[in-house]
């Protein structure tokens, strides 16, 4: 909200500098985001207030006149101008003059610039000032015709005294409805400077009423006193159209809102002031032998709605409607056909209250945001309906010309109840933590015009406290306390760490885990990426061989995606990283990455997914950073066998014995390169090199990818606690054994046939060495182990170690077919 | 009184192994000469032999020039091996001399996302104050996301929260404040000291300054002694820890719809400490999170007396407190994973 601080003036007195204003205001949770000063760049002493003394034809050309203005210094100046509100024999006028070296916005200019005014010659006529337009002052992009002051505005003063204001920008929270208005915000400010409000309502000898549903020129009815509390109506009479002010016009402006015409513009003026919106129907439009109804709409019915849209409207729409039909749609639109215009003669102005639920539904189904949308979808006060009437009504006689019927039309089928809240000082120590007796509570409920009554019971003193009806946030004492507290300062509370009981504290082993991984890989010199969990589904089927296996069904899609890029939430880690890998590869051969990210996985039945945490590492390029150790580029690779070297490692660390790896496959993967990782039977996750056709898919360079994604949340679950193992006394012996087997034999097995057959006196197993070719066969090879045996309890004898040596090599036989290489 | 032969013969001796011994600076040559003078069969044991066949007067002056030459013949070599050892030696570090401003063999140790980094920064300084890790869904219901947070459909506090939804009663949380109702819901009655920290989306259009992605850390205490001014100890701790001992924090009335009072909290800026820059939009304060005493209704929803129990809340987003810290001015680096970003970090 932008509020003008010559309006604020008008209510209340600013007793303390702008700078403590903006502070208490933002600390009281009106944030203050700018102090806005218009005219502060306007020079004082060549931008001045003048007066036309008389406009003469330019004797050279027909669209020029000379206009003579008295700066009340010196002799008149004469400048040359184009403006066609200034006329051959027009005087009186007061304008803004420039003077020579006033630096001023180039009105001619199409993008913003800043120029200074120099005497000139135009068509033979010396200029030596210039009337300003708006937008040569910077207050508007208007620059048609010379801007006209206010008859009133002294000769010779410097402009920025006349027309000069600033501006507060604030920032309201939702519960801040009662200050989205000139009037609330001066309600805040006495209350935060010491001050009382003042100059409204204004005294008018109409607003005591009583007030009639039914007058001589209407009758208004609410057919749902729940959607519509209160309805209010006026009739101004022969009002004459035409432009607004200069001081309500800049006034709109300044607040941001658009000057249309006097009429217009008093009602957007006065729901500024107010924060009543108001509507001006054009009366001889009206059929109103029924008089004024609001209703819910039927279904299907029509309206043309002022911004020229015919809207088909939902049933339960909020409708003002006359004996035709719809005129306006409630709290938030006029129609079209009973609008304001230049030939208007009598206005109807209404003034009601309409449920801010029903408003906001109308407006969000009909994505139509205005700014009566949006105050009476905040909720505004029905007591106002008629004082802010009455000044928009008065202003329209001094204004426009009306004058005001002495009937006001008003049904008021739900008033509000009265709210009274008991406060207890206890309750606000409990709340606080702080001490503060009754009188001080009255004194700072009071300055907020809530009405208070001391009381006392058994439990002590305390007050009843009347909310003020605007006040239409307040409800519970939680609510007094918070004004209690940001009226006498937050920084005024004590800073005390929590006395009461330290709550039980649970171990979290999944967390210790998920951390315990993290630092896991970077010690294995991966870097951690977080990728977005939204996803679309054309990346998805980018990332696998075949899209058709993609299950489009499967994937949880949003019902309002901000871009196709982010549509439905992903079920794999592994589309993102390798979005991650193409970004990284146009700067950098040699990528590691890791992330750790829940996917989403909807269940049958069920109204949420499953979450659960996955891993996902990404393997590419040289497999260390070049450096001249090795003459540039690290000669080796990284490959499915660094990643399994890699998640081995972890699951050491990790102490997540008995993993398997297994040959499988996967779609977005190369076939004969790529594992299943299983525990216990149970598959946790994949890892492989990726398919080339999906590498170059994703502009990755030709060079291997390594690719995990496993179930994070089992592999931890089956950590197994550290158990130390006693160091034994006697002496290792060490012996390599070399096998021969097929070719299509996993190593993993040859290692288990060993450890099977070695049994506990076996206690390492190491392949050291693969061999194929000569002397090897065709179809075979050779794997070289180096085998520890010890014992806990004595020494191994020779025999011993060539018994057990024996056994190892008879069993690999026996299951593998293996036999010893010679 | 003229010298014997046997004597000149040793003064003989002795110049020419000298001369001898002056032109060697091989170790190998070296000891060929201790041979060939001090050996078992060197020239001064064959000198030495005819000792014997000297008359007994001229035996003392013999033996003794002998011993003498002997000594001469050892210290010189002594001090030519060590010379020439320590030429060698010379030479050797002349010759192996290591450049030690070269690079050294590179080690490859990744690097923790920015966001983590932060979150764990977090937590250790809540779980300080004994407050622990409490995680929750990320998909939820409206109910959990809004009206049980006493935001009903339709209320304004609504716009608050931009939001994405997967149908009309599931959400992508905009907050991590579902958490709340969740962790009252699972220790209730007990006293409660949990931060909830995850990620949260909101329907908004990628900025510099707006993601459709972050973290947040939402804290929850609960009990029956549980103060504005515990709040205020609390985050006051935090911040300081956080952004440094001498920091000035305030709290600043504010609004959310499931706490009563609401504030926010603001530290002086860490740009210009408070004097007015761009980064603290000249005001001298950045905001760095929001809090306050959870609404009554919030605590019933979640199973507690509002009569008997009271309890605060508070919720900050890491990567804004990442961007103060080390001066981020894009939020958009910490999801689009370019590592000349990430590599700056850990």
């Amino acid at each position: 909200m932008r509020v003008p601080l010559s309006w604020l003036q008008e209510f209340v007195d600013l007793v303390v500098p702008l700078d403590t204003l903006v502070e208490r205001l933002t600390l009281a949770g009106l944030e203050v985001s700018a102090v806005e000063h218009v005219g502060a760049d306007w020079p004082r002493d060549k931008l001045l207030v003048g007066q036309v003394l008389e406009v003469k034809p330019h004797p050279q050309a027909d669209r020029l006149v000379l206009a003579v203005v008295d700066i009340g210094r010196g002799a008149p100046l004469t400048a040359v101008t184009g403006a066609p509100n200034l006329r051959p024999g027009d005087r009186g006028q007061k304008v803004a003059v420039a003077c020579e070296g006033a630096e001023l916005w180039d009105g001619t200019s199409a993008v913003p610039r800043r120029m200074t005014l120099r005497r000139a010659r135009i068509r033979g006529v010396e200029s030596v000032a210039m009337l300003c337009s708006e937008k040569e002052l910077g207050l508007s992009d208007d620059h048609s015709e010379v801007l006209l002051l206010d008859p009133e505005a002294p000769v010779g003063r410097p402009l920025q005294d006349v027309l000069g204001e600033t501006v507060l920008e604030v920032e309201l929270t939702p519960n801040l409805a009662r200050a989205h208005c000139v009037v609330g915000l001066a309600r805040e400010v006495a209350a935060l400077t010491g001050q009382r409000l003042r100059g409204w309502p204004p005294p008018d000898p109409l607003a005591a009423g009583p007030h009639q549903a039914r007058t001589s020129f209407v009758t208004v009815h609410s057919a749902d006193p729940q959607l519509c509390p209160r309805y209010s109506a006026a009739l101004i009479e022969n009002v004459r159209l035409g432009p607004s002010p200069l001081w309500l016009r800049q006034r709109l402006r300044l607040s941001g809102m658009r000057p249309i015409n006097n009429v217009v513009d008093i009602t957007n003026y006065c729901m500024l002031e107010t924060g009543q919106p108001l509507h001006a129907f054009d009366y001889e439009t009206l059929q109103l032998r029924q008089g004024i109804v609001v209703r819910p709409a039927a279904a299907g019915e029509r309206l043309r709605t002022l911004d020229g849209v015919e809207r088909v409207l939902a049933e339960g729409m909020l409708l003002i409607t006359d004996d035709r039909g719809p005129i306006a749609l409630a709290g938030i639109m006029g129609g079209e056909d009973t609008e304001v215009t230049a030939r208007t003669r009598h206005v109807l102005l209404e003034s009601a209250n309409f449920h801010f639920l029903s408003i906001r539904r109308t407006a969000q189904r009909l994505r139509l945001t205005t700014e009566a949308g949006q105050r009476f979808g905040r909720g505004v006060d029905s007591t106002l309906t008629v004082p802010a009437l009455l000044r928009a009504a008065r202003l329209m006689e001094r204004l426009a010309g009306g004058r005001l019927h002495p009937e006001i039309a008003d049904t008021y089928p739900l008033p509000p109840a009265p709210k009274t809240i008991a406060l207890r000082p206890a309750e606000v120590r409990r709340l606080l933590g702080m001490d503060f007796a009754v009188a001080e509570l009255q004194r700072l409920l009071e300055a907020l015009e809530f009405r208070c009554t001391p009381r006392h019971d058994t439990e002590g003193a305390y007050l009843d406290v009347e909310v003020p009806s605007y006040r239409l946030d307040v409800s519970i004492p939680a609510d007094l306390v918070e004004e209690v507290a940001r009226l006498h300062g937050y920084d005024a509370i004590p800073e005390t760490l929590l006395r009461d009981v330290l709550p039980p504290q649970r171990s979290q082993p999944l967390l210790e885990g998920v951390e315990r991984t993290r630092d896991i890989l970077v010690g294995c010199g991966l870097t951690e990426v977080i990728s977005y969990s939204l996803t679309s589904l054309e990346t998805v089927r980018r990332s696998v061989v075949d899209a058709a296996t993609v299950d489009a069904a499967a994937y949880l899609r949003l019902a309002n995606p901000i871009s196709q890029e982010r549509e439905v939430l992903r079920r794999s880690l592994l589309p993102s990283l390798l979005e991650t890998l193409r970004t990284n590869s146009r700067f950098r051969k040699r990528l590691l990455f890791f992330e750790i990210g829940r996917v989403y996985e909807p269940q049958p039945g069920e109204e949420l997914p499953r979450e659960p945490r996955r891993l996902g590492i990404a393997l590419s390029g040289p497999l260390l950073p070049p450096s001249w150790h090795y003459h540039g580029e690290s000669p080796e690779q990284l490959g499915y066998t660094h990643l399994k070297g890699i998640v081995e490692t972890l699951c050491q660390r990790l102490n997540v014995p008995e993993v398997r790896f297994v040959p499988a496959s996967h779609p977005s993967l190369l076939p004969g390169r790529t594992a299943a990782l299983e525990l216990g039977g149970q598959r946790l996750g994949i890892l492989g090199e990726l398919h080339p056709q999906v590498r170059e898919r994703f502009d990755l360079p030709d060079q291997p990818v390594a690719l995990l994604e496993l179930d994070l949340e089992q592999l931890l679950a089956h950590r197994q606690p550290r158990r130390y193992q006693r160091l034994s006394r006697f002496p290792a012996v060490l012996e390599d054994m070399a096998l021969v087997v097929d070719a299509e034999v996993p190593a993993q097995a040859v290692a288990d046939a060993i450890r099977t057959a070695g049994g506990e006196l076996l206690r390492q197993v190491t392949l050291f060495d693969l061999y194929t070719g000569d002397p090897i066969p065709p179809g075979k090879k050779s794997l070289a182990f180096s085998l520890v045996f010890q014992a806990d309890d004595r020494s191994l004898s020779e025999d011993e170690v060539r018994v057990l040596y024996r056994r190892i090599q008879q069993h690999a036989a026996a299951t593998l077919g293996a036999q010893p290489r010679q | 009184m003229a010298e014997t032969p046997l004597v000149e013969q040793l003064v003989t001796l002795r110049q020419q192994a000298l001369a001898e011994l002056a032109q060697l600076a091989d170790l190998n040559a070296l000891d060929a000469w201790r041979i060939r003078y001090l050996g078992r069969k060197g020239a001064l044991r064959q000198v030495l032999r005819d000792l014997g066949r000297l008359p007994p007067a001229q035996r003392p002056r013999a033996g003794q020039v002998s011993n003498e030459v002997k000594e001469a013949l050892e210290a010189a070599f002594a001090a030519r091996v060590q010379a020439v050892k320590q030429a060698q030696l010379e030479a050797a570090l002349a010759r192996e001399r290591l450049d030690v401003t070269l690079p050294g063999y590179p080690v490859s140790l990744g690097r923790l996302h920015p966001s983590t980094q932060t979150l764990r920064e977090i937590v250790a300084i809540f779980a300080d104050m004994g407050f622990q890790v409490f995680e929750s869904r990320e998909v939820e219901t409206d109910l959990y996301n809004f009206e049980l947070l006493n935001i009903p459909p339709y209320h304004p506090a609504r716009d608050m929260w931009d939001t994405f939804y997967l149908n009309e009663r599931v959400v992508l949380r905009t907050h991590t404040s579902p958490g709340q109702i969740r962790a009252m819901q699972a220790y209730c009655p007990h006293p409660i000291r949990v931060v909830l920290p995850g990620m949260c989306y909101r329907y908004e259009a990628v900025t510099a300054r707006s993601e459709i992605m972050f973290h947040q850390v939402e804290g929850l205490a609960v009990g029956t002694h549980v103060t504005m001014a515990d709040l205020k100890g609390v985050l006051v701790t935090f911040a300081r820890r956080m952004f440094g001992e001498q920091r000035r924090v305030r709290f600043r009335c504010s609004h959310f719809p499931f706490t009563e009072p609401s504030v926010e909290v603001d530290i002086d800026c860490l740009v210009c400490s408070g004097q007015g820059c761009a980064v603290c939009k000249h005001t001298g304060w950045v905001e760095i999170l929001g809090a306050g005493m959870v609404h009554p209704q919030v605590l019933r929803n979640g199973g507690y007396d509002p009569e008997v129990f009271t309890g605060f809340a508070f919720g900050l987003g890491p990567e804004r407190i990442a961007m103060l810290k080390y001066g981020i001015d894009d939020i958009r680096y910490f999801f689009s994973n370019d590592l000349r970003f990430l590599e700056q970090f850990g």
